[in-house]
């Protein structure tokens, strides 16, 4: 009788043991991750922000020694993100909603989720190489538009798989509700489906763009780079990655100093997006 | 009253006169891929009545429900054989357009399915789509509506509030509101009560009885109190098929087989 008293206390000493293992061992690693972050947010920070100064957004890029800042490269990478954003967003989000809705557990669905899936995971310089014997070998010359094509490339996997993923995740009755009032199926997937997978949707565009924004390879064969302010997509493209690269490996200290600017502003201009994203898409008040 | 079919003593189908029948169901068959779920169920139902469907779980009266408004058409892979003649017309025909069949058979389910949208525009969302509506005659549409689903006092200050922040009895009210909205001849309703409190339940068995003068309502229900209360007519459905159907007061005091004798005494389901 106490015997058997005992070994139950003892399990339930050992079991609480257990259980605050387990959640410091959660806790470290959670902090290992956040310390590794907030390095490389603080060295990002405090180095970046002393190259930060108004010649960077009105200058281009300077011959080594001489005044300059990053004016072209960020007019260049914005033209180039927004055009790989629009192709990425259209077809990503029909893509995905294809596969969740209409695509269904056929042969061919499951082979395009399938190819949709190593696409996800492909490096992203072998989307570069393609999309340079697509479209700039055969034009004999780097373009801003091949750049754009290339980062939407890497972009439509993401939005394709999270559009797919949280459109699966509404209820069958949402959408046999809405067909049930006699909307066709794919009106209903326009004015419910979407708008109640809206935030999710919306996430995925953000980390698609937050992947292509910092994406190097694939623009050094599409884009290269411009050393000339330019707004002609048809021609090579200055964009901040491959400045930053070029920049960050030289010798001379204005240039690393922009380099790190750049990269602050790469960091800046994620998180922006991702804020102003979330309060556009919050969810309507529960009030 | 009763007609026994001489074949099988064990059924026990009251028919209801034609003039009457707003829906008849004729020797309906339904399959999920190769599974008979429905067995040749022969069954009417009244016009501007309410009957009931009860049996046990997986008995096949939601499936019967779903061949009504065709909604299993939406599931490769399940179909139905036989007729289902509503004022004379085979809605299980091909040549039957599905959206408008689904504009003229509402449907409400067993969890409430509010649109993320606001209260006004879930109950103007299906009137758009078949009516070109002025502002003011949607306003009086919507009103209207809410005040048929017994929800318009509730909600009147708030219409242009997300219909996702309203009570689970309330939100299911609205999907009420929203089916009336298009002013559908039938009115189908699954386990409409089945998430939702006793209070909230008794709110919209309320409007459930109102609501026939307008529309012909088929219910399916676990509550045999429900059935009682609220409908005309009774179906008691077991393994896929129609066992009894009649009168509901003659189903709960008079049943005619042994089965359902059974089942509203408790003794299985």
């Amino acid at each position: 009788m106490t015997g058997a008293a005992k070994t139950s206390e003892a399990r339930v000493v050992r079991r609480r043991i257990t259980n605050i293992a387990f959640q410091a061992f959660c806790i470290l690693v959670t902090a290992i991750a956040l310390i590794a972050l907030a390095a490389i947010l603080w060295s990002l920070l405090t180095q970046g922000i002393g190259g930060l100064d108004l010649a960077v957004f009105t200058l281009s890029t300077p011959a080594p020694g001489s005044p300059g800042g990053l004016a072209n490269a960020i007019v260049g990478s914005i033209m180039m993100c927004v055009l790989a954003m629009i192709i990425a967003v259209v077809m990503g989000i029909l893509a995905g909603t294809w596969l969740a809705e209409y695509a269904g557990g056929s042969r061919y669905g499951s082979v395009v989720r399938f190819i949709n899936d190593v696409l996800l995971s492909a490096p992203s310089i072998l989307v570069g190489l393609f999309v340079y014997t697509l479209l700039v070998a055969p034009f004999r010359g780097f373009s801003g538009l091949a750049g754009a094509v290339a980062l939407a490339l890497i972009a439509i996997p993401v939005i394709t798989r999270t559009t797919e993923d949280v459109l699966s995740l509404q209820p069958k009755t949402l959408r046999e509700a809405g067909v049930a009032l006699g909307a066709p199926y794919s009106f209903v997937i326009r004015t419910v489906l979407w708008r109640s997978a809206g935030a999710g949707m919306i996430t995925g565009g953000l980390l698609a763009f937050a992947r292509i924004s910092g994406e190097t390879a694939p623009l050094l064969f599409t884009a290269l780079n411009n050393q000339f302010f330019s707004v002609d997509l048809t021609k090579p493209t200055a964009n901040l990655p491959v400045v930053i690269f070029q920049y960050a490996l030289s010798a001379y200290d204005d240039w690393r100093r922009l380099a790190w600017a750049g990269a602050l502003l790469i960091a800046a201009a994620v998180l922006g997006v991702t804020i102003l994203a979330r309060a556009v898409a919050k969810e309507p008040s529960r009030s | 009253m009763n007609t026994m079919k001489a074949e099988n003593l064990d059924v026990s189908i009251a028919p209801i006169p034609a003039d009457l029948t707003k829906i008849a169901v004729k020797n309906l068959d339904f399959f999920y891929d190769k599974t008979k779920t429905l067995k040749s169920v022969s069954v009417a139902f009244a016009r501007n009545q309410v009957t009931a469907l009860i049996g046990p779980s997986g008995c096949g009266k939601s499936t019967l429900l779903r061949t009504l408004n065709r909604m299993y058409a939406l599931y490769p892979g399940q179909r139905a054989e036989g007729e289902i003649l509503m004022d004379g017309e085979n809605l299980l025909s091909p040549r039957m357009d599905l959206a408008k069949l689904r504009s003229r058979i509402g449907m409400v389910f067993q969890k409430p399915t509010p649109f993320p949208m606001s209260v006004y525009d879930n109950v103007a969302f299906g009137v758009r789509l078949y009516e070109n509506l002025s502002k003011s005659e949607m306003d009086e549409r919507v009103e209207e509506s809410l005040r048929r689903a017994a929800l318009w006092d509730e909600v009147k200050d708030k219409l242009h509030a997300s219909g996702l922040g309203l009570s689970g009895g309330q939100q299911q009210r609205l999907c009420v509101a929203r089916g009336v909205a298009v002013r559908p001849e039938v009115l189908l309703l699954d386990e409409p009560t089945s998430a939702l409190d006793p209070i909230s339940s008794a709110r919209l068995e309320e409007t459930v009885s109102q609501l026939k003068t307008d529309h012909t309502i088929v219910i399916v229900t676990h509550n045999l109190g429900q059935a009682a209360r609220i409908s005309d007519y009774t179906g008691f459905m077991y393994l896929g098929e129609m066992v009894e159907f009649g009168p509901t007061d003659q189903i709960f005091t008079r049943p005619a087989t042994p089965r359902t004798s059974d089942y509203i005494t408790g003794r299985f389901g």
